[in-house]
């Protein structure tokens, strides 16, 4: 794989030690949107950890993801806040809207990713949602059906 | 240090340097359960069973406490008796609890600790997930559904055994212990030794059964069945039929493989003078020529394989001699190539092993010979105290019986195989006969035996120093060969055994297994050695006649042929 060699410059940014594997994770996840399972695997190699180790560290944070992700990252505040004014609808309507479930987080065109999360940290703005990290607030089962579209509407540009 | 005094239960006991509470209480004679403490492994602190309560009402786990000079505490007030319940009731309401049909049965700490606390129900909703059982594995069998977490096996593959191929995946409700990625255990770097089934407290980790094999074989007018027992075997399966540790039923065991229809019964220590004699003379020349030192031992399989993930530049180092089980193999299938001829009889090979890894070994395809294994069957020493039970032998009343000719008869040398530095010293017994002018023999052999995990000792031959090695665990050989790579150290032969201790506590045996009972058991071993009638593999009137008679002119079939 070519990117090994970019793999290379973040092992060698945070230092070939055990304890850099989180850092470098997180580094891989930014670069791929996921951990791709050979990078895990050379990244364990390289940090002398063996891959069943690594693998159980990867599954245990929830923010690390083995499967690949959208190119949009829907987030779904779910926290207290967000709950009690409605975000569950807004979830539904996400996941109706794309074809989406609890387990099926991301599309097969590989452009949106829906997960929940527990808190956004703008509990005045609820319900809120974030799509690569820009937050929306006050929203709707209709807004978030809108905001979709708009979305989409910017890849079709993209794509002509 | 730490010492002092502590109160448990209202009764003053001293402490002095024990490493956590549970050592003193368990020292002041209450046995508090536990499922994740072992002496041997990193303290965990995982399955709570351990907890006390202090005379202010603090609840903790005494595994991972260290004792205080004036601490009070108490073992078993109501509240810590309905903590622990609770706790064990989780822990069985997450367990696949078909105890009536698991092969644990019996044997299982679960259930042993689920009776001494006398859960009588279980108020949980079942939420054992169906797993998939992991089958893959020549050695082992993988059940999921019956794993409590405890976490033992990933420690033991991991600390002990440096191999790390199971380890913890996912959190919370969704944790399990895996392979990488959810492989099967085959597509991971597991070496089969089985330390993690020795270790596992219920029927989550279990040998690969294939004791209906041999009945089968047995039952078949066409197959001839002759079986090879391996050195460790006769000193551990007495612990299935209530014996201590390190008696010595290789006699029963011969009867009782007579009554099951065994045609003839061998003695793998008789395989392992002829290993003994094949690796010296390898030994000697390597020596000479100076070329691919240290030689490393092939007798354990865990280890070859270890070796071959790891350390691929080791593949001329390790000896091209077959191990006992596959030199017999070997044997035992030429010899009856004539009689099979005459009466158009098959003879099956079955080899009776501590060790799981030696049925992954038998299956390599360097070990089979024009689409036949060498050895046909490997049953563990586990599977053949099944298959006694099974039958309905009576173990105790057994007349006892000897092992058939022309392999029936070893030397002391090859007996102690089965333990961690018994090839060693009996490739040094045979070297020191070959080259008598060597005069501390007593002295080397001190260090050589025992169990510390790596010990060393030098002698010369003919004025060349010859520096050895032992090493039991593959943690510790890891560290050995970083040593010998980077020059620190340097040796002639290093010996390898995977399990700690050696054969004696391989993955095959009876469990469960502590420091004491491997003691017990290689003491057994070291008896048969002291009380053989000849010491030294070359003085083996039958080794002399197999190498002038049936391999007088091909020894190939000693060594390994890699293809």
């Amino acid at each position: 794989m070519e990117n090994f060699k970019e793999i290379d410059d973040i092992i060698a940014l945070h230092g070939n030690d055990k304890s850099s594997i989180i850092s470098i994770l997180h580094d891989v996840q930014h670069k791929f949107n996921y951990i791709p399972e050979d990078v895990l695997e050379y990244v364990s190699e390289k940090l002398s950890i063996s891959p069943t180790k690594a693998f159980g560290i990867a599954t245990f944070y929830e923010n690390f993801s083995l499967q690949p992700k959208g190119k949009y990252i829907i987030k779904i505040c779910d926290g207290t806040a967000c709950h009690v004014r409605k975000s569950t609808p807004i979830i539904e309507a996400l996941r109706k809207e794309l074809n989406l479930s609890e387990e099926k987080i991301t599309t097969d065109d590989l452009m949106f990713t829906v997960e929940t999360v527990s808190c956004l940290g703008a509990c005045g703005l609820a319900p809120v949602i974030t799509i690569n990290d820009k937050v929306y607030g006050k929203m709707t089962p209709e807004a978030v059906v809108d905001l979709l579209n708009e979305h989409r509407k910017e890849i079709g540009n993209e794509d002509k | 240090m730490m010492k002092g005094s502590m109160i448990i239960d209202g009764r003053k006991i001293e402490f002095d340097n024990e490493k956590n509470i549970l050592e003193v209480v368990r020292k002041a004679g209450i046995d508090l359960p536990t499922f994740c403490y072992h002496s041997e492994l990193s303290i965990y602190g995982a399955c709570r069973m351990c907890i006390v309560e202090d005379n202010r009402g603090n609840i903790f786990a005494t595994c991972s406490t260290l004792p205080q000079d004036g601490m009070e505490i108490y073992t078993n007030t109501p509240k810590i008796i309905k903590y622990r319940k609770n706790i064990m009731e989780l822990l069985l309401s997450n367990h696949d609890r078909d105890c009536t049909t698991c092969s644990k049965t019996g044997n299982c700490k679960l259930q042993e600790l689920s009776s001494k606390l006398f859960m009588q129900e279980v108020r949980f909703e079942s939420k054992t997930r169906n797993e998939e059982i992991d089958t893959s594995s020549l050695a082992i069998v993988r059940n999921p559904n019956k794993c409590i977490l405890c976490g033992d096996c990933v420690r033991m593959c991991e600390e002990v055994q440096g191999v790390g191929a199971i380890s913890f995946a996912y959190r919370g409700s969704n944790m399990k212990i895996t392979p990488a990625f959810n492989r099967n255990i085959t597509e991971v770097n597991c070496v089969d030794c089985g330390q993690c089934r020795a270790i596992c407290p219920t029927g989550a980790i279990t040998i690969k059964n294939e004791k209906d094999e041999l009945i089968n074989y047995l039952n078949d007018d066409n197959k001839r069945v002759v079986v090879q027992i391996a050195p460790a075997v006769r000193v551990a399966l007495g612990e299935n039929f209530g014996l201590e540790p390190g008696t010595i039923t290789i006699g029963k065991i011969i009867s009782a493989l007579k009554y099951m229809g065994v045609e003839s019964v061998f003695d793998t220590s008789f395989s392992a003078d002829l290993t003994v004699m094949a690796e010296a003379e390898e030994f000697v020349e390597r020596l000479e020529k100076k070329e691919n030192l240290p030689l490393f031992t092939s007798c354990c399989p865990a280890w070859v394989k270890f070796a071959d993930f790891n350390y691929k530049e080791l593949s001329n180092n390790i000896s091209t001699c077959k191990s006992p089980q596959q030199m017999f193999g070997s044997v035992l299938k030429k010899y009856y190539q004539e009689k099979d001829k005459e009466d158009g009889k098959e003879t099956i090979v079955v080899s009776i092993m501590p060790c799981t890894a030696k049925k992954a070994e038998a299956n390599r395809e360097e070990f089979i010979t024009n689409g036949k294994k060498d050895v046909d069957l490997v049953l563990t020493t586990q599977e053949l105290s099944i298959l006694i039970q099974q039958f309905g032998i009576n173990f105790d009343n057994l007349i006892e019986d000897s092992f058939d000719m022309p392999f029936g008869f070893a030397s002391g040398a090859g007996v102690i195989f089965g333990s961690s530095g018994g090839v060693a010293e009996a490739v040094l017994t045979r070297l020191l006969k070959q080259k008598p002018s060597v005069s501390d023999k007593e002295i080397l052999f001190k260090n050589v035996r025992g169990l510390e995990s790596v010990k060393e000792a030098n002698f010369v031959i003919d004025g060349t120093e010859v520096r050895i090695a032992v090493v039991h665990g593959l943690k510790n050989a890891a560290e050995l060969i970083n040593k010998i790579q980077s020059g620190e150290k340097t040796y002639d032969i290093v010996e390898v055994m995977a399990c700690p201790g050696g054969c004696i506590a391989g993955g095959g045996q009876p469990t469960p297994m502590d420091e004491e009972k491997r003691k017990k058991r290689s003491n057994g071993l070291y008896t048969l050695n002291r009380t053989a009638q000849i010491k030294s593999s070359e003085e083996n009137p039958l080794i002399n006649d197999l190498f002038e008679g049936l391999l007088k002119d091909d020894h190939e079939i000693l060594h390994v042929h890699k293809k």
